[in-house]
């Protein structure tokens, strides 16, 4: 058998697989080009990390000690433009090309091409990001969220932060279609709807998030561009324009991203919990309606990141009401992830520790979303550090350990080894410690007062600055270990079988580890995928 | 040899960095910079019980999923020989209540918060109306009725420390970035108005004792108001809370809340003093210069 499958893999390496540079710059393999984006991704995670490890260097005591506060602006606008656009979305990228093939019994991506055209635009348009810190004037520094007319003041480097956005966004919608694609017509014969995965499901889902609304960013960034130098007033109010109008567009963008960057997390949550809990998901069908309605409700409940422009007493309440709507939904997630655990046998294996950090951390991070669509009190809470703690709790153990979580998961299957357990759990404990460190104070410092993007502060938040600071550089120098662990398991390690985990389930724990170059070259039989079913 | 000596002057600021928590013993200490202000007005207090209001209903959820959580991971141990209940997959009631009981207990939150919402944008029958403008960097106080206006900018001291690398420790200095030149100096209860707008670029005018943040948008005019108690006059400070370009960490907003005798008399002083300050054609303007308008904005024009 061990001999049939030698001859099969062997037989496989040579139908049409390019080698050497070629196999990556013409890259059209799933795997290749997913391995691509998950490094890629992993670059930019250091990079921006770097950025943050500055911004908490600068912000460690009162005083202006390392950077200019134009520097400063610079580096809280490119963390979250690289955290964003080129750590979080393109891992997610990554692992959906690497698993939706091989989850829902495919060869490939349904279009090969496109997916290598998706991939090369992201080092195009990072490299033009990142050289705008070389430009007169300097990167970027009116916040990602380019209010105008702020970001209208920006110097040299405002073409490129938009066209840099176009480029990203094009990659996304390309990446988003190819998803679709392959979901909808790559799905072998017995593989319905309703058996997928819900990796699957959730990002089949964030994919059409991703095409409705990657366009409006790209409108409204143009429209900036035309303001700036074509002479439109779009947002300006001399000539009958307004400012709060872009926020409105930004924000209907930037609500659905935000679910575009943590709904795959709930996707690989609700693998990771099941396997090491040897236990079917608890409520499968709630846990897709549940995705579905969050996106849903994410196309209307922009306005709750912009309470404090004034706008209308009935908008007001009308966007207060949906954003605590979004609780219900939310709520029956974590509660079926609960009782997935319950009566289960569960273990504590690296990918169920992260999905454990995930459920704790990103609850918390839940808890204060409600907090902060109470209108009133969001006018104390908006702009300041508790804000900046809502969203990193959300987005750092929420997508970011939900995609450690993943990686941990399927890493054995990608490399047919088994990584380094106990180096990994160290890994978990370091960055889960950390990032409450990190990002726990600044629930504090934002109750008590302290505005975000500043680069200096009164000296009564001095102290929970100090210690927001040791947790950030512990949390970034622990996350140093991630890459070693990956490199070491891919170099060599422990052989492990189809099923690299006891209690997994799924058509890719069904192909060899590592897996063939192309995934399915014949659709896996209705047994196979009912093996494979039991979510 | 300068980059070198930069470099050790830095090292040595950040290991010093611990000695000075001990040399601000008159201000209040930072461990016990916790939770939102109560304030002193009543929206405010208003504002921080809903605070407490939500924070304790999430506690009380918190506490029951977290529970039950931690539970699972105890008791459900595979090392402990925990057999997996594999039928255990659906559970249409348990299903049912946990989607409606949420429901129920937002409704019960969205309740007393529409109410408040309701009185915070009620503004009328107001008894002062005070345009404010932000501009980069600072604020433009205008007492639409009496002929007042002046502008408010980071103290000196502030001014001077928060240069990068300035030698001034801010420990040592008073109220450091939350001081100004000229306070906004207002009455006590009584309900003030402020027509809230930008010169330049979007700012927002957030005091924390009052509850009010508002953006300050060019173009556009915003209302808030507050009224502060009677019996609390004093100092109260807050910031912009709007990302506002290079200085937006350096334009501090005071509020000077006086008795109505002493507020009046300030008033009527100030405004003989500006009316003198503009009468005679000779000397210096009296007004501080404007705001510069915002370079590279080509479509302003």
């Amino acid at each position: 058998m061990a001999e049939a499958l030698k001859h099969a893999e062997a037989h496989d390496d040579h139908d049409h697989k390019p080698h050497g540079w070629r196999r990556w710059v013409y890259a059209t393999n799933h795997k290749d080009i997913g391995t691509m984006y998950l490094i890629f991704a992993c670059t930019m995670f250091f990079i921006g990390g770097f950025l943050a490890m500055l911004i908490r260097l600068e912000l460690f005591q009162p005083g202006l000690q390392f950077f200019d506060p134009q520097l400063f602006n610079s580096f809280t606008t490119m963390h979250a433009l690289i955290m964003i656009f080129g750590a979080i979305m393109p891992a997610w990228v990554g692992l959906a090309n690497w698993m939706i093939p091989m989850q829902v019994g495919a060869p490939d991506m349904a279009l090969p091409r496109l997916n290598n055209l998706s991939f090369w635009i992201l080092p195009f348009a990072f490299t033009l990001l990142l050289s705008s810190f070389f430009v007169p004037g300097g990167a970027p520094a009116g916040g990602w969220t380019m209010y105008p007319p702020l970001v209208l003041q920006t110097g040299a480097s405002f073409p490129m932060l938009v066209f840099s956005i176009h480029l990203m966004g094009a990659s996304s919608i390309l990446g988003a279609i190819n998803v679709i694609v392959t979901i909808m017509n790559m799905r072998a014969p017995a593989m319905t709807l309703l058996r997928m995965p819900l990796f699957v499901w959730s990002w089949l889902i964030t994919a059409y998030l991703l095409i409705a609304v990657m366009p409006v960013l790209a409108g409204a960034v143009t429209m900036l561009l035309t303001d700036h130098f074509f002479g439109t007033t779009f947002f300006t109010a001399a000539g009958g324009g307004d400012p709060v109008m872009f926020q409105h567009i930004f924000w209907f963008f930037g609500h659905p991203e935000v679910y575009i960057l943590i709904l795959p997390a709930f996707g690989i949550i609700s693998e990771v919990i099941p396997t090491f809990s040897r236990k079917p998901l608890f409520g499968y069908e709630a846990m897709v309606y549940a995705i579905a309605s969050i996106a849903f409700l994410s196309f209307i409940v922009w306005a709750h990141h912009m309470f404090t422009v004034g706008m209308p007493l009935a908008a007001q309440l009308f966007f207060m009401l949906s954003t605590m709507l979004i609780a219900v939904p939310t709520g029956v997630k974590v509660f079926n992830w609960t009782a997935t655990m319950w009566k289960g046998s569960l273990s504590f294996e690296p990918p169920m520790l992260f999905a454990l950090a995930f459920l704790f951390l990103f609850t918390i991070g839940g808890f204060s979303g409600l907090m902060l669509a109470i209108v009133p009190a969001d006018y104390q809470y908006q702009d300041t550090y508790f804000v900046v703690a809502h969203f990193h709790y959300v987005l750092v153990p929420g997508s970011i350990f939900g995609i450690i979580a993943g990686v941990y998961y399927w890493l054995p299957k990608w490399t047919g080894h088994m990584y380094d357990l106990k180096l990994a759990t160290w890994h978990f404990w370091l960055s889960t410690i950390f990032v409450n460190v990190l990002f726990f104070p600044q629930h504090f410092l934002g109750l008590a007062g302290m505005p975000r993007r500043i680069p200096d502060y009164a000296v009564q938040f001095t102290d929970w600055n100090m210690v927001s600071s040791i947790g950030g550089f512990g949390f970034g120098l622990s996350q140093l270990l991630f890459p070693y662990i990956i490199w070491k398991c891919v170099r060599g390690g422990e052989p492990v079988g189809n099923r690299a985990w006891e209690g997994a389930h799924g058509l890719e724990w069904e192909l060899p580890s590592p897996p063939p170059f192309h995934s399915w070259t014949t659709p896996p039989s209705e047994a196979v995928i009912a093996r494979g079913a039991e979510h | 040899m300068m980059i070198r000596a930069k470099l050790v002057s830095r090292a040595a600021s950040l290991a010093a960095a611990a000695a000075p928590l001990a040399a601000r013993a008159e201000e209040e200490s930072g461990w016990s910079q916790l939770n939102m202000t109560r304030g002193v007005t009543e929206m405010s207090r208003r504002i921080y019980d809903l605070h407490m209001t939500i924070f304790w209903v999430c506690v009380a959820i918190g506490v029951v999923v977290f529970g039950v959580m931690i539970w699972s991971l105890i008791a459900y141990r595979k090392s402990r020989g925990a057999v997996p209940d594999v039928t255990l997959v659906h559970n249409t009631k348990v299903e049912f209540a946990w989607t409606i009981v949420p429901v129920f207990i937002l409704v019960a939150m969205a309740v007393p918060a529409a109410r408040t919402l309701v009185e915070i944008e009620d503004t009328s029958k107001t008894e002062l109306t005070v345009k404010v403008t932000g501009f980069q960097w600072g604020w433009q106080y205008d007492y639409l009725d009496d002929g007042v206006m002046y502008y408010s900018h980071l103290d000196r001291r502030s001014n001077a420390a928060r240069e990068l690398l300035s030698p001034i420790d801010p420990n040592t200095v008073p109220h450091y970035l939350l001081n100004v030149d000229q306070p906004f100096v207002v009455p006590v209860d009584t309900k003030v108005r402020l027509l809230i707008t930008g010169a330049d670029v979007i700012h927002s005018w957030w005091v924390p004792a009052f509850g009010v943040k508002k953006d300050a948008i060019p173009g556009f005019v915003n209302e808030a108001w507050f009224k502060v108690d009677a019996d609390k006059p004093g100092l109260y400070r807050g910031q912009c809370a709007e990302l506002c370009g290079r200085d937006h960490g350096f334009m501090p907003i005071v509020v000077d809340a006086r008795s109505k005798a002493d507020f009046a008399a300030w008033l009527k002083a100030k405004a003989a003093e500006q009316k003198q300050a503009a009468a005679p054609p000779a000397g210096a303007p009296a007004t501080p210069p404007a705001a510069p308008p915002p370079p590279g904005n080509t479509s302003a024009s």
